[in-house]
């Protein structure tokens, strides 16, 4: 098998530290002042050129979080954060509004490249990879490059930073920020709204579809950075586009904090499809460093016909909060859940959807994998709620927890909730072990402990990985068996 | 060849001690049939020969061509040649029988320092190795054992053993919950493969199977021992007259 093979060279190549992204980058940075105060909010949206709108909605928001709350009804534990312990903007000095690629820092063209993210239009072309894909990359509070811009600009897509948005393309961003996550929505949104640095945005045109796969990587390389990130999706009736994003940080001793929003839209007969891989630094065994990861992200099918569907492979992180949601608002509209999540060591997991059935007819699927192994708890959180005026609203539930070793936790929250008697709710959820008789089975066919755990895991998540684009599906897989690396024996 | 020399074996917390100083000789190219009644230790021999961990070796040793098999790990075990038909083969959700087959052979062809298999010979391989078994390619494609039938499932044991050709194959109780038709077709898969190096350990409750995989010598277990030894025609014995005699040899 091609996948546990290269599982297993991968994991030979890693030596003391598994984490391979742990390294960072040395440049001479532009930071804010330590602190989070209406000066860093002024500091931030100086910095970015906003207009006076963009400042004022910023304000606004700072000055609600400020009689807010942090929720505390998940399931992991921390100590309490101190938001004046960090800081809030951090950019690379030089060229700090590249053009073009030979613009770019070479050092930060050199992280993405240890990275394995191409940048580069030209390596692109001549087969590096095997199919087209459009990436932003955001290194730590801006977006240092956007490929591919020109080619996308003839189908009518505009894939740009979000900063660059609110400059050129204030009339859409004014109409979709905060549209569907509405600026109080929760703590770390509010917290988002009135510090992003720096995010995706993408308009995808009526009737248009999306001639290649998009993709923003997210790198935090700054020590005590924060990163708030906001990406805003819209597609326009019957257009299509489908979304990647991978996130990566260097080790750090302390915790970072990471509170991302992701705003979806799609009108009449549009999808947006949404994959995620995520392995931000999770921390070292003991649990000491890795990043927060508190995001919310939620996509408003508002048409009728239209689709949303997220597919995540969470693997890092030290804690995760995070529930991608589907609004079904227009007719018979639809929204799919796909995620896996695994933990190791130490870190805790929280994570799961939320499909709201508003419209008539409106069908959602949530397939959910959680893998735990060493000490970490991960838990399923989801809620499906059905409308008054939700007739016919469909949900399917599948979540299955796999158990590695004897100390890690998993755990099912479902909420089900419907005001419509003719809605249906399916909801099945299974717990499991890899068995030592399933390991020593392998075994006997002639598999390590490494390969033949990679390969029973693999075949729990199967079913989502197929969800992925067949690239990240590869990425995905190996990620996985290294998430889970020194989990057995 | 297999030697097992003076093998006592306890459950691994100490609990039960199974083994007492078991004595066994298996040549190249012989099949030997180890006949038992219920908790006599048959099972527990076939695992402490693949590597099982829930158990403790107290004492003795177990050398497969002069190799000493306990220092090894399981899958190092296999890939020096031993092989196990599983009594109960495991299910491994999610992952194609194909794929399995694949990890398998690579693996064992990878820690014998030989190189993979190109995939177009691996599948002509598992494709005339799953036709002589009588298995239909979708089964192939299917989840390991998920769904199978049990006579499925002794047939797919058979398939891997012929893929992974091993020097010593072990089958416990491959005949418990076969119905005649999949006996037979079983059997010929085992009959296939014997061969001047590669030697076989049977183990069953029943002489059924030994009129169809027909043993060079035939070893009566009892209490974690072989008490009695004798060629194909002890089968037809221990049927007529069952174990009686050789438990109560042991009891006085």
């Amino acid at each position: 098998m091609v996948a546990v093979k290269e599982t297993v060279e991968q994991v030979k190549e890693l030596d003391v530290d598994q984490y391979k992204y742990g390294f960072s980058t040395d440049l001479e940075v532009d930071k804010a002042p330590k602190g989070l105060s209406e000066d860093i909010v002024r500091f931030i949206s100086a910095k970015k050129g906003e207009p006076e709108w963009m400042l004022e909605w910023r304000l606004d928001a700072y000055r609600r979080w400020l009689t807010m709350t942090e929720p505390n009804w998940a399931r992991v534990h921390y100590p309490k954060i101190d938001f004046n312990d960090s800081y809030y903007y951090a950019a690379p000095k030089k060229n700090a509004a590249p053009k073009t690629l030979d613009e770019v820092d070479p050092a930060i063209l050199d992280a993405y490249k240890k990275l394995g993210i191409p940048l580069r239009e030209q390596e692109i072309l001549a087969g590096v990879q095997t199919s087209k894909v459009a990436v932003d990359a955001v290194f730590d509070s801006v977006s240092v490059v956007t490929t591919f811009k020109e080619e996308l600009k003839k189908a009518g897509v505009i894939f740009c930073s979000i900063s660059e948005a609110i400059k050129e393309h204030p009339e859409l961003v004014r109409k979709y920020l905060g549209s569907v996550v509405p600026v109080t929505d929760n703590y770390y949104a509010t917290l988002n709204c009135a510090v992003f640095t720096d995010g995706s945005f993408v308009y995808i045109p009526e009737g248009v579809r999306c001639p290649m796969e998009l993709s923003t990587y997210f790198r935090i390389n700054e020590k005590n950075t924060g990163q708030f990130e906001r990406t805003l999706i819209i597609a326009e009736k019957g257009s299509y586009v489908s979304y990647l994003e991978g996130c990566t940080a260097p080790q750090r001793d302390e915790n970072q904090l990471h509170a991302a929003v992701v705003e979806l839209v799609t009108m009449d007969d549009a999808e947006i499809k949404y994959s995620t891989v995520q392995n931000w630094y999770p921390g070292d065994a003991d649990g000491k460093g890795g990043i927060y990861n508190f995001v919310t992200k939620r996509g408003d099918c508002r048409g009728a016909n239209s689709k949303i569907s997220w597919t995540q492979v969470e693997t890092g992180s030290a804690i995760t909060w995070k529930y991608p949601s589907c609004i079904l608002r227009g007719d018979n509209s639809r929204g799919e859940f796909y995620s896996i999540a695994v933990s190791n060591g130490m870190q805790q997991v929280d994570s799961g959807t939320k499909m709201i059935h508003l419209g008539k007819n409106t069908t959602s699927r949530i397939i959910s994998k959680g893998i735990s192994a060493g000490r970490s708890q991960n838990t399923y959180r989801g809620q499906v709620s059905a409308h008054r005026k939700a007739t016919n609203a469909r949900n399917f539930t599948n979540c299955d927890s796999l158990l590695i070793g004897e100390q890690c936790g998993a755990h099912t929250v479902p909420y089900l909730e419907s005001k419509n008697a003719s809605a249906v709710f399916e909801h099945e959820a299974t717990t499991s072990k890899i068995s030592e008789e399933q390991m020593f089975y392998c075994r006997q066919r002639g598999l390590s402990a490494e390969e033949a755990t990679a390969l029973i895991v693999n075949g729990f998540v199967k079913d989502v990985l197929q969800q992925l684009p067949m690239e990240f599906a590869v990425e995905a897989q190996k990620l996985i068996s290294i998430s889970l690396e020194g989990s057995v024996g | 060849m297999l030697e097992i020399r003076n093998l006592h074996v306890a459950i691994e917390d100490g609990s039960k001690k199974i083994l007492n100083g078991l004595d066994l000789t298996i040549h190249n190219g012989e099949v030997a049939a180890i006949m038992g009644p219920n908790g006599s230790g048959k099972s527990t021999l076939s695992y402490v020969i693949a590597g099982k961990p829930d158990y403790e070796i107290l004492d003795g040793e177990i050398l497969l061509d002069g190799e000493n098999l306990l220092e090894m790990e399981p899958d190092a075990r296999a890939a020096a040649g031993v092989f196990l038909a599983f009594q109960y083969p495991l299910e491994i959700p999610g992952v194609a029988t194909m794929t399995f087959l694949k990890a398998a052979m690579n693996a064992q062809s990878r820690a014998r320092g030989e190189g993979e298999l190109k995939t177009p010979d691996f599948m002509r391989r598992v494709k005339l190795g799953a036709e002589k078994l009588g298995i239909p390619q979708d089964m192939l494609r299917r989840g390991l054992n998920v769904g199978f039938s049990g006579g499925e499932k002794k047939r797919m044991e058979i398939l891997q053993m012929a893929l992974l050709e091993p020097s010593i194959a072990i089958l416990d109780e491959t005949d418990s919950g076969l119905d005649i038709d999949a006996l037979k077709i079983v059997s010929e898969g085992v009959n296939a493969l014997r061969s001047a190096d590669r030697s076989f350990l049977v183990i069953t409750h029943y002489q059924r199977l030994l009129n169809y995989i027909v043993p060079d010598t035939v070893h009566v277990m009892s209490n974690g021992r072989i008490v009695k030894t004798g060629g194909k025609e002890l089968a037809l014995e221990l049927e007529a007259n069952g174990y009686a005699d050789y438990v109560s040899n042991v009891a006085a």
